[in-house]
């Protein structure tokens, strides 16, 4: 690649109409490595964003009703929505409850599906497939459907121990941890794989033990997946509403998907609307946060120091 | 830092591991046993093990009030088995498997069995409880007004939220202070001073209690009228919002005959253990029952209700193709993307990356609520934006690729996200390597790229079609399943197994859990098939690198 460039340099001193064409074809070229790259870059941002922009518009609009509403606000822009929100609503409980929540399902749930990954990946023992294939079962069975029946096994424990039972964030945070062991596990025993097994063993032979291994070796080497699942597993609790429906009813101690639903039910859609994507805005902060956050993690390159070394 | 802190606490603790020191240098067979015990591992494994013994025993204290001796044998036999593997240096796998498996068991895999065992039954609205909670229920809905029933000033109030709650009924006794609250399970004193009575005998406030005000009862009128307090002599009924009265019941269960019996009208109702019902002479069955096993009818009726079996083939293929084009769409639109950006004369990649992400960021519930209003006829962005007036709801084919366009802009960057992820996992080297060879892009990537992205990323697009094929959010937030055939109301064009399901079983008409359940384990199965067949597919490739 290098070497060709250097070519159409020497083949530009001919003269001026050479090196306009020489410049055609360096920016044919350049196209041709980079300038369609940054075109599916833009065609892509502005898929993504369009409707981002209307949620933005309807937040800032002093009307605060859908009818109302363009993708560009022309009726003038005001913060009342945001207002609105925190003086009508309990958002800001549901904003810290869900913050709790999401964060320590998030955190959680990486770990276990990081050691259960490195089992899986490293070892081979009886049941290792068996094991794989039944998670891979497991998480299929459509999880609202057992709603019943977690229900009212919450109910039994709720009247045991209330400290992890209906409203309260713990019971809801065990209930997700419940769905540790998964997709997660899967993503991540699929990067252990890609990493040499040389490593592990030089280390094994040089006497470290399997937890050395573990969090000395394998650990700093997919942090980048472990950040890249710490924040899928945010964003789907973040989500997620219907077992937080059904466990949290108390105003305050409901999370931002329970609360903000209730704003658009019954005949208050139109109205609410204004309220609801300010409300939007705010509850993607976290997630934005936390992705800024976890960027470099992601960024970075995940083996190529460790082929190398 | 913790090194100086180490030191003192894991002598403290020498007598407490005695056992596992004496054990190494006898079973040690592999290199891996001759690993030393770190201090800062030693310490770990006290901390870890002592909250697990704290979790136990704070936990046991209630099972042993409650004489729930099972539950604390499981809990004894957890803790003791937790313990044993920890201290020992045996079964080295299982100390990284059995954290997670825990949690799995006790709130996946025990609520889906507690699932699959309902689907024999009739479980549901009308059949909840035993025999006798269906006679107590029988008895106390039938309770009428006769001359001389007993009038309460009546408040209704809730211990949960005003609109959502389970609501009592607080009554004061005419003529005196005497609070009482009542609920389904019938009517106890409230300890007097913890109620404050206004004037005219109703309660106004009582200590745990919201009393509801006007406006939040008239909202919650038919729970009011609902609301049915078994007493002695009869039940205690709502009569508007205000006053209670207590009536006589005019249906008695007699154990004689096994029946229940109508004092006005004569008519008896026999017991069917078979349906869990009372059931007359003429055929008519009483709404209260009870649950009883049902065994294979909740399947067997998906096959031969007409209602049920015509549509479900039609749907299925819809949920198939729904499954297939929201998946394969996310990943190659997602893939492509990450694939342009992965260049190191590429600039602004970060940038790039923060924006494109911004959908995955934002709470997809309430994105799809915004999709749908984009997409309303009147008012809808997309109309005002292209100068339209599509219905675009109301057809087959255009709410069909409404949904799998919303599912496309929720899904891609995911997809993305997870293609960068493995795209940097593949050494540079081997695309190099290629290019030296004399490949075109076109042969390196099908020859090395695709294939190891696909190593990497099967198992998630299988669990994303699976996903996807219960994706109950993405039809019951835009279309509900419209359009809906004229002949046809509860199967749309758009329905989903699983949302179908769901408007069968809990939409409109009464609760049918054990129904729900038998059809959520037929989309099981059907999952779970496609499912084991990819996973086959995607062995060998998976052995290669293993």
């Amino acid at each position: 690649m290098t070497m060709l460039t250097g070519a159409a340099v020497t083949g530009g001193a001919n003269g001026p109409a050479a090196v306009n064409r020489n410049a055609g074809r360096r920016k044919k070229r350049w196209f041709a490595e980079v300038g369609w790259r940054h075109l599916v870059g833009l065609l892509g941002v502005l898929f993504s964003l369009f409707p981002l922009v209307f949620v933005v518009s309807a937040a800032l609009n002093p009307l605060g009703t859908l009818s109302s509403t363009e993708l560009v606000p022309t009726g003038g822009v005001s913060l009342e929505n945001f207002g609105d929100l925190f003086a009508r609503t309990g958002f800001a409980d549901w904003f810290l409850n869900s913050l709790l929540i999401a964060g320590g399902a998030a955190f959680a749930s990486v770990f276990l599906s990081a050691l259960a990954a490195y089992a899986f990946s490293r070892m081979r023992f009886q049941g290792r497939r068996v094991g794989l294939l039944s998670l891979l079962l497991i998480q299929m069975f459509p999880q609202f459907l057992a709603i019943v029946a977690i229900f009212l096994i919450f109910g039994t424990i709720t009247d045991l121990w209330p400290a992890i039972g209906f409203n309260t964030p713990w019971g809801l945070l065990l209930l997700y941890l419940g769905g540790a062991l998964g997709v997660n596990t899967w993503l991540m025993k699929g990067f252990f794989d890609t990493l040499p097994r040389e490593l592990d063993e030089s280390a094994t032979v040089d006497g470290a033990s399997h937890a050395q291994v573990f969090f000395r070796i394998m650990l700093p080497l997919v942090a980048p997946i472990l950040a890249v699942t710490g924040l899928l597993a945010f964003i789907n609790t973040i989500n997620e509403f219907l077992m937080a429906s059904v466990f949290l009813t108390d105003t305050d101690a409901k999370t931002l998907a329970v609360g903000m639903r209730g704003m658009l039910q019954g005949g208050e859609r139109n109205t609410n609307f204004g309220i609801f994507a300010a409300g939007t805005l705010l509850t993607a902060i976290p997630t934005v946060l936390v992705f800024q956050f976890l960027q470099r993690y992601i960024v970075s390159g995940l083996t190529s120091g460790a082929v190398k070394g | 830092m913790s090194t100086p802190l180490s030191g003192p606490g894991s002598v403290q603790q020498a007598p407490g591991r005695g056992p596992v020191r004496t054990g190494s240098p006898r079973t040690s067979r592999t290199a891996r046993n001759h690993a030393p015990i770190t201090a800062a591992g030693l310490v770990a494994k006290v901390i870890l093990l002592g909250l697990v013994a704290g979790i136990a025993i704070w936990a046991a204290f209630p099972l042993v009030a409650a004489e729930m001796w099972g539950g604390l044998a499981v809990l004894v036999l957890t803790t003791t088995a937790l313990f044993y593997l920890y201290l020992g240096r045996r079964h080295v796998p299982a100390k990284y498997l059995i954290p997670g498996t825990l949690f799995l068991i006790a709130f996946q895999v025990v609520p889906v069995l507690y699932t699959a065992s309902t689907a024999f039954t009739n479980f549901g609205d009308g059949h909840r409880g035993s025999k006798d909670d269906a006679i107590v229920a029988i008895q106390s809905s039938s309770v009428k007004q006769v001359p001389g029933s007993t009038q309460y000033p009546l408040s209704v109030a809730t211990k949960g939220d005003p609109a959502t709650g389970a609501l009592v009924f607080l009554i004061t006794k005419p003529g005196t202070d005497t609070v009482s609250v009542g609920d389904a399970k019938g009517l106890r004193p409230l300890d007097p001073g913890a109620a404050t009575v206004g004037p005219g005998g109703k309660v106004t406030a009582a200590d745990g209690y919201t009393v509801l005000n006007f406006g939040q009862a008239s909202a919650r009128s038919k729970d009011i009228t609902d609301l049915v307090v078994p007493t002695a002599g009869g039940a205690l009924r709502s009569s508007g919002l205000s006053r209670a009265y207590e009536g006589k019941a005019v249906r008695a269960y007699d154990a004689g005959c096994d029946c229940v019996k109508d004092s006005d009208s004569g008519r008896t109702w026999t017991a069917d253990g078979e349906v869990g019902a009372f059931v007359a002479a003429d055929g008519e069955r009483l709404a209260q029952g009870w649950k009883v096993n049902v065994g294979l009818s909740n399947f067997t009726r998906v096959l031969t209700d007409e209602r049920i079996s015509g549509p479900f083939l039609g749907t299925l293929i819809w949920n198939f193709a729904f499954a297939i084009g929201s998946t394969g769409g996310t990943f190659i639109l997602g893939m492509l993307i990450a694939l342009a950006l992965h260049s190191p004369r590429m600039r602004g990649t970060n940038l790039y990356r923060m924006l494109l992400i911004l959908p995955y960021a934002m709470p997809s519930f309430a994105m799809l609520l915004v999709w749908r209003d984009m997409f309303n006829t009147d008012f809808g962005l997309i109309n005002n934006l292209f100068g339209l007036s599509v219905d675009w709801f109301g057809q087959d084919w255009s709410a069909r690729a409404a949904v799998i366009l919303v599912q496309l802009w929720l899904g891609y960057p995911y997809m993305f996200l997870v293609a960068t992820g493995a795209l940097q996992a593949i050494p540079r080297e081997l695309t190099e390597a290629t290019s030296v060879d004399g490949a075109s892009r076109w042969q390196s990537f099908r020859a090395v790229t695709l294939p190891l992205l696909l190593v990497a990323l099967s198992p998630l697009l299988i669990s994303s079609f699976a996903f996807n094929f219960n994706n109950f959010n993405a039809i019951y937030l835009t279309t509900e399943g419209a359009p809906f055939p004229a002949d046809n109301p509860s199967n749309g064009a758009t329905d989903l197994l699983i949302t179908y399901t769901y408007r069968l079983a809990f939409g409109g008409q009464a609760a049918q859990f054990g129904f729900a359940a038998a059809i959520s384990l037929f989309i099981f199965a059907i999952v779970a098939v496609v499912s084991a067949v990819s996973f086959r597919r995607t062995r060998q490739q998976e052995e290669v690198y293993a």
